[in-house]
């Protein structure tokens, strides 16, 4: 029993065995999966010579991942995910300095994202907050089409909109930082007490609310547009909106952690997937983001940002700690997650 | 030379060689991979112990001396209490020293800027490897021979290595990581102290408000404890229905039954209620035809605490089933029998006799049903609808956007308060009463049948709930089979194609399925992690139910605990304790299996105490007083007559691996990613039919092995066989 248990302990201690000869890449990728594997086996196609182990994790687990991990990093590069995780853990220094030579092919606001941080992440798509709403349910309720902020305050949608809690999600916090940009910070909270009125369920993922209202669970989710027409795309019988008043976006970013163990394979998956053509594969894999490269083509599917009534999103402020905790401080207490069940 | 000698030889072979041939640190490429065998000259830190020392590792000179101390103690000191006292104080200062050393000096030198102040710069070292972990068993082994030496436990040295190990792994994998957490609230990030955290929370009114007494909200501590109890009352009433029905009646499909209760233990997390989901929300299928045909409007009842209660029910009954069908089938028929013979009909019979001797399982069963409702996490995701529960609140309060760790320990704290108060209360009703059935007194006579007041509502609850759980099943199959759930059911293979896809090219079969890369290491990591699970479980089952040694009840405690908490603070606490030396294993295969066997144990060890309570201590002695030890007592006694507990531990770890996701979602490595959380990856994005053709093809997957582990385990066979058994016995 001794002996046995001494060979067992010794054994399971020893097992990860499976020794790697050829270059490696630890890859988080925060997007849908079906991007990140796309992106992986190009990545193999162009460069055989590295092998990518990818991990999907939404940006909140591998932002609490890579705190959790600084003192001995595991992973080299996180690609995706809305950008606030990626400014804090910037802030934070978690992740490592890095100026790539593409940054000059890039759009401005991805230029801007590496601006603010130091350099230590760049964008790499963004899509502005709007939502969906299931045209079914709204047809045979008879409500109109719901074309602003303001009209989601109307009393026929009593139970029919979904959003997601502040708390937990990176998409209903930048709601909320929208609306206070938008509105002003008063005028923000008493609205969103009102459209608590209407507010059948806060969910904990971003992209639930509308996932939602196409099964007709929901008659409206609010969310980033590409969740929206994502869902449209499959067939499900969803509108994607963007509000009449003005909307903020996201930007998805990119990092190489701070520490990691295979930093030069990261910087050539880092300049790879920033150029124009890897960036134009998006669509073929479902994205329906805007590619940060400016020579690369968004899907025919995705609402141009230049007809969309964009707020000048200061990132800075509402991406910082400080704002941030107060923002929900103030949510809790006022509008509180508490949906009228 | 005696025994005692022997064994201590054997001992000092084993350190020493440790000390000379294998690598005192760890091997970054893995040790089995040997690779490291090449370029053992020319990196030190493949060195082994010995050559450490030498070259001037200081940290390894107290081992080394307390290794030459132990040689000298067996050449000069003859065997007994005197030389077992001082083996006790080697060990427990070899024991000491790694940790103290290991704890102290980090990659980079000292951890703490104390011991850099007064000992100056010191040298990194990497995390213990093959060398220290033997040496780490060296100490712990000679605790226990010392003690055996000095005559405790009537100098049993394989009991008391047994003890001795099991403390030791409890005390690195489960304490350790525990208090990791509870320090970390007291953190603030920059790593000083910092009560404010907890202070907050620890009075914060969404925790702990009581205002749905009078018509308001609840708080989230009170809403988990009330699910919590109707789901464990739920499932323990449900179990034990299943059980009576399997073992007591003439129900004709006992077989599909068993079948049918084991597949929502082994169905993948969110698939339960995604199923429910489509089956009874608002635009659900059995919703609208009820809406059709009554013009009621139902609504979204469903999400919310009905909703996970629900699918908890549907997912935990198999569970207490597993508990309880053991016991029982374990109750002896002559109790019945005698009652009936003294004139109680057969309805007092099962109320005054069989269901009292039932009690230790039922009130396992109800344990296990209310921890594993406390640490729920898939379900209460899927269908939480705005309210959380204490597991999904103490997730997001890590990886959400609030990010505060005091937070998440002050809610596991409350978690924690509420399973071993359970624990606590359940140990006080058990405490003092006897309940051995199997006894080694010829036992003869077969089970009588239920009483028809008994079998009659019994039988319809099974068939209903089967029902319901068949139908919930045929949505799931269903679903992978269908282009879009739920809009589009045109009927495919695409989800199967994309997930297991395979080519045959010039080189032989391409596995170009997405699903093949997790499915392999998920089926590796089950079939190494379920055997030791069960082992290490009922191993300490054995030790709890038949042994007393002084800090038992602490060590129960300890190990309820691991189960107790949710997996999300598990899988939290196991990156903070094992990211760094002393012990070093994120992002390994390794973690994933020690967090599974630590997790999952505690249900090997209740069921494990639950079926030793009712076999007689007599058999034990009988063998025992027949000159057999009792390691060989435990094999060739004890195990036989605990394969429906054997059976039941290695079920429940090799699915629990296989289907759990809290934990191992922080766990999983670009490297070595899970099924699981492959699969809440696709749900999360909506993919629900890859999702549920992957789960389909791992539901298929599970019921194979669990077949295959039971023709290894066999049936016990406790009492009169048929004729058809003795004539085949007979000729063989």
């Amino acid at each position: 029993m001794k002996l046995r248990t001494a060979a067992i302990a010794a054994g399971v201690a020893s097992l990860p065995a499976f020794a790697a000869q050829a270059a490696e890449l630890n890859l988080i990728c925060s997007a849908d999966v079906v991007i990140c594997e796309k992106l992986v086996s190009e990545f193999g196609n162009s460069h055989p010579d590295i092998s990518v182990n990818m991990v999907r994790m939404s940006s909140g687990e591998t932002y609490a991942r890579v705190r959790a991990e600084a003192r001995n990093p595991q992973t080299d590069l996180w690609w995706g995910g809305t950008g606030d995780p990626h400014l804090q853990a910037a802030a934070e220094e978690l992740t490592a300095v890095y100026e790539s030579p593409m940054l000059p092919e890039l759009h401005d606001w991805a230029v801007k994202q590496a601006e603010i941080s130091g350099n230590r992440t760049v964008g790499v798509y963004s899509g502005a907050l709007g939502w969906g709403y299931n045209t079914q349910i709204f047809e045979s309720k008879g409500l109109k089409e719901p074309a602003c902020w303001s009209d989601l305050l109307d009393p026929g949608l009593k139970g029919e909109i979904q959003i997601a809690d502040p708390n937990s999600s990176g998409t209903a916090y930048t709601t909320l930082a929208t609306l206070v940009q938008l509105m002003g910070e008063d005028e923000a909270f008493e609205y969103l007490k009102q459209l608590n009125a209407n507010v059948a369920q806060y969910t904990k993922s971003g992209s639930a609310p509308v996932k939602s209202a196409a099964r007709g669970e929901a008659g409206l989710g609010i969310v980033f547009l590409h969740d929206a027409v994502s869902q449209s795309v499959e067939g499900f019988p969803i509108k994607p909106m963007t509000p009449c008043e003005g909307t903020g976006y996201e930007v998805g970013s990119m990092s190489i952690i701070e520490g990691a163990p295979n930093p030069d394979e990261a910087k050539i998956f880092y300049d790879w997937v920033l150029t124009a053509d890897v960036q134009n594969l998006m669509p073929e894999a479902g994205s329906f983001q805007l590619p940060s490269n400016k020579a690369a083509v968004a899907s025919e599917h995705v609402p141009d940002l230049g007809e969309i009534k964009l707020i000048d999103y200061d990132f800075a402020e509402y991406g910082g700690a400080e704002r941030r905790r107060e923002l929900l401080a103030r949510w809790d207490a006022e509008v509180g997650g508490r949906a009228t069940e | 030379m005696n025994a005692d000698d022997k064994r201590l030889n054997r001992l000092i072979l084993g350190a020493a060689a440790a000390l000379l041939i294998l690598p005192w640190y760890r091997v970054r490429s893995g040790f089995f991979g040997f690779g490291w065998l090449e370029d053992v000259i020319s990196t030190p830190d493949l060195w082994p112990g010995l050559v450490q020392a030498v070259i001037g590792r200081w940290q390894v000179w107290p081992v080394l001396l307390l290794v030459a101390a132990t040689i000298w103690l067996r050449i000069a000191t003859p065997s007994g209490a005197k030389r077992g006292r001082t083996m006790i104080w080697i060990g427990a200062l070899g024991l000491i020293w790694l940790a103290v050393e290991g704890l102290s000096v980090g990659t980079r030198g000292w951890n703490w800027g104390l011991l850099e102040a007064t000992f100056g710069e010191a040298a990194g070292q990497p995390a213990f490897g093959a060398g220290a972990i033997i040496l780490g068993l060296f100490f712990t082994c000679m605790i226990s021979f010392g003690n055996a030496e000095r005559g405790a436990l009537k100098g049993d040295a394989f009991i008391l290595t047994a003890i001795s190990i099991l403390i030791l792994l409890v005390g690195v994998f489960v304490f350790y990581p525990i208090m990791s957490i509870f320090t970390g609230a007291f953190q603030d990030f920059d790593g000083s102290f910092t009560s404010e955290g907890v202070r907050r929370n620890i009075v914060d009114p969404r925790i702990w408000s009581l205002g749905c007494l009078t018509g308001g909200y609840c708080g989230v501590a009170w809403r988990t404890f009330f699910l919590a109890v109707c789901t464990a009352t739920a499932t323990t009433a449900l179990g034990l229905a299943f059980a009576l029905v399997a073992t007591r009646t003439r129900f004709p499909f006992k077989k599909g039954l068993r079948l049918l209760t084991i597949l929502p233990i082994i169905t993948p997390p969110f698939v339960v209620g995604l199923a429910l989901m489509m089956l009874l929300g608002r635009s659900g299928t059995l919703t609208q035809l009820i809406e059709s045909g009554t013009g009621w409007e139902l609504g979204r009842w469903l999400y919310g605490l009905t909703g996970i209660w629900l699918a908890q029910v549907l997912s935990f009954t198999p569970i207490a089933f597993l508990v309880l069908i053991g016991v029982v089938e374990g109750v002896s028929p002559s109790m019945e029998e005698a009652s009936q013979t003294l004139r109680a009909g057969r309805w007092r019979t099962f109320r005054k006799v069989s269901l009292p001797l039932m009690a230790p399982g039922l009130a396992n069963a109800w344990l296990i049903g209310f921890i594993e409702s406390m640490a729920d996490f898939g379900n209460p995701l899927v269908l939480g609808g705005s309210g959380g529960v204490l597991s999904t609140e103490i997730f997001f309060s890590v990886v959400g956007a609030q990010n505060d760790p005091s937070r998440a320990a002050v809610l596991a704290a409350v978690l924690l308060f509420f399973t071993l108060s359970a624990f606590l209360a359940q140990r006080l009703w058990l405490s003092g009463r006897n309940f051995a059935t199997v006894g080694g007194k010829g036992d003869g006579g077969t089970h009588s049948l239920l009483p028809r007041r008994v079998a009659i509502p019994v039988i319809s609850l099974v068939s209903l709930w089967s029902l319901f759980t068949i139908i919930v099943y045929a949505m799931i199959l269903f679903g992978g089979f269908v282009k879009l759930w739920g809009l589009d059911h045109t009927l495919t293979f695409e989800h199967y194609i994309r997930a297991f896809g395979v080519t045959f090219g010039e080189n032989g079969i391409r596995w170009t399925g997405v699903a093949w890369n997790s499915f392999w290491t998920t089926m590796i990591i089950a079939l190494i992690a379920a055997p030791l699970t069960a082992a290490v479980g009922l191993i300490t089952g054995w030790l709890i139910a038949r042994q007393k040694f002084p800090g038992k009840t602490i060590f129960e405690f300890v190990l309820m605990m691991s189960f107790a908490i949710p997996g999300t603070v598990i899988g939290i606490s196991y990156i903070m304790a094992f990211n760094l030396p002393p012990i070093q294993m994120t992002g390994t295969a390794l973690i994933l299996i020690v967090c599974f066997v630590f997790r999952n144990m505690p249900v090997g060890v209740r069921g494990g105490v639950a079926a030793m309570a009712q076999l007689d201590g007599s058999l034990d002695e009988a063998s025992l007083t027949l000159g057999a030890n009792s390691g060989r007592t435990l094999r060739r006694v004890i195990l036989p007559l605990l394969r429906p507990a054997i059976m039941a531990a290695l079920v429940y770890s090799f699915v629990r691996a296989i289907t759990s996701i809290s934990a191992v979602i922080f766990l999983v490595s670009a490297k070595y990613n899970m099924a699981t959380s492959y699969i809440v990856g696709l749900v999360e994005n909506g993919q629900y039919g890859v999702a549920i053709a992957y789960s389909s093809v791992l539901i298929v997957v599970m019921i194979t092995v669990i077949g295959g582990f039971q023709l290894l385990v066999g049936e016990r066979r406790l009492r009169r066989r048929t004729t058809q058994q003795i004539a085949r016995e007979a000729a063989t």
